[in-house]
């Protein structure tokens, strides 16, 4: 695979994880259909629990650390890829 | 013998269903333990059993619909002779549920209707017996109820059943879904509720601004060298701050009956939960006084994870003596409550804005929260209200004491 593939193939990954991980907090909100530019407390009704919840799957899910202090990134879903992306590249070696 | 009785899970049930049994006869229980499922407006309540002993006998059947007061089974409590001849089982009897109380004896009292507990309804025929978790856990993982044996009471599927006939499949993942909850039911249930406050209870309320950026620096250091499982949510300090300065306010904590306000010993919290699709509950956080912050985030975790997916206790339905409702951060900066009866007050907590704020002399920019408190005139004044309300945003100034 290319280099451009191997990023396609984890972006999707990651979008699926955390989809997966956003359905079982909003089971009855149609992910299909949110912008992935929307904020996500707005669009899928999340509170501070939810939120924390959706961290803390995540943590465990994808075994990135998410401090606190990067909370302002993790308000879109496409924001939320992209951090965690990120977080796996650089901890590539 | 002690009778363990189809429980009141508040002022506004009459009667409940129930559903399934977690105990046989003959099985030890002790206080506490969870002996049975009823189903209520509410959702599914998990009974506990106030009374240990051994299960002689169940009195009604799985499924059938019976008046709050009901008998659901006999208990042979401890120290009772072995050799005891059973007692004669007496039939269910409609038991009528308390009577609205009327603090003030002039003007009369308007005829509020206590409806009557309506008869024993007889279980659903033609229905698969099976237990709402079982039914749940099967809709949840797509599995034809009718594929599965029973081992429950009359060949009822219980929640074990569907997990055995899981257990060859790797798991899923744990997914809760709280649809299975009847909404509507749930909205009737509050309507009553908040009807019958309105009508019997003299609200006063009460607000306070309070400066929480303390409580922000403090979290933000705490939590950034915990891992997201352990972090802790300023509601968790709201709720603790409430229940501690129940110590100096007691009278605000316990609830009103028969005419008297009866103080409770116990700082039973109850934390308002929002359910998805439009419901809402406020089952108890037991001792919340007594919990260090930790464990009483990871309570409030639990019982908000469990209420949304219809796990409550029947205890935590019933015994909170206090309730907090807070917005969290979305929303708008003041909530002014509803007293939950037969308690006699509630506590709100609006969203976390930025406000310009003076601090030793100077304007800044400060994170501040707007608290309210609705209490019972029959109970307590704005004087002692005021003061309670104050001193939880004391409280609120040192979270580390908390």
């Amino acid at each position: 695979m290319t280099e451009i593939e191997i990023r396609k193939t984890m972006q999707d990954e990651l979008s699926e994880i955390v989809k997966q991980e956003l359905n079982n907090i909003a089971p009855e909100v149609d992910l299909a259909n949110i912008d992935p530019a929307a904020d996500l407390r707005e669009a899928v009704d999340i509170d501070s629990m939810d939120f924390l919840n959706l961290v803390t799957a995540l943590h465990h899910r994808t075994g990135i650390d998410i401090p606190e202090i990067d909370y302002p990134k993790f308000v879109t879903l496409s924001g939320i890829i992209a951090y965690l992306g990120a977080k796996l590249k650089s901890a590539k070696p | 013998m002690a009778e363990f009785l189809m429980p009141s899970l508040g002022a506004d049930m009459e009667a409940g269903t129930l559903v399934e049994w977690l105990v046989k006869t003959g099985d030890r229980v002790k206080r506490g333990d969870i002996v049975a499922v009823v189903e209520t407006q509410k959702g599914a309540i998990e009974i506990e059993t106030f009374q240990a002993g051994q299960i002689e006998k169940f009195l009604v059947d799985v499924n059938s619909k019976v008046p709050v007061g009901t008998p659901l089974a006999l208990i042979r409590t401890e120290g009772e002779e072995r050799a005891a001849v059973t007692a004669p089982v007496p039939p269910p009897v409609p038991v009528p549920t308390a009577p609205p109380t009327i603090a003030v004896p002039s003007p009369p009292p308007p005829p509020i209707g206590a409806p009557m507990p309506p008869p024993l309804v007889p279980a659903v025929a033609g229905r698969l017996p099976a237990s709402p978790a079982a039914r749940r856990l099967a809709a949840d993982r797509g599995i034809d109820l009718s594929t599965i044996t029973g081992s429950g009471p009359s060949g009822a599927i219980v929640y074990a059943d569907v997990e055995h006939h899981l257990s060859a499949a790797p798991p899923l993942g744990e997914k809760k879904r709280a649809a299975w909850l009847d909404l509507a039911a749930m909205r009737t249930a509050i309507a009553a509720a908040m009807a019958r406050s309105k009508r019997e209870i003299p609200h006063y309320y009460l607000e306070h601004q309070i400066d929480v950026t303390p409580c922000e620096h403090w979290l933000a250091e705490k939590n950034a060298a915990l891992p997201p499982d352990s972090r802790l949510l300023i509601g968790a300090l709201a709720l603790k701050a409430v229940a501690l300065a129940i110590h100096r306010f007691p009278a605000f904590n316990g609830f009103y009956r028969d005419n008297k306000f009866e103080p409770s010993k116990a700082v039973h919290v109850g934390v308002a939960i929002a359910i998805r699709g439009g419901g809402l509950a406020a089952p108890a956080l037991h001792d919340a006084d007594r919990l260090s912050l930790h464990d009483l985030m990871s309570g409030m975790r639990d019982l908000v994870q469990r209420t949304r997916s219809g796990r409550i206790r029947s205890s935590e339905m019933s015994d909170p003596t206090i309730t907090v409702s807070s917005l969290g951060e979305r929303g708008v900066e003041a909530l002014y409550g509803i007293i939950y009866p037969p308690q006699v007050a509630i506590v709100g907590f609006g969203k976390v804005v930025t406000r310009p704020w003076i601090v030793d002399g100077a304007i800044g920019p400060r994170s501040v929260v707007t608290m309210t408190l609705a209490g019972d005139h029959r109970v307590t004044d704005g004087h002692a209200g005021a003061l309670f309300l104050a001193e939880i945003g004391r409280l609120l100034q040192e979270p580390k004491k908390l």
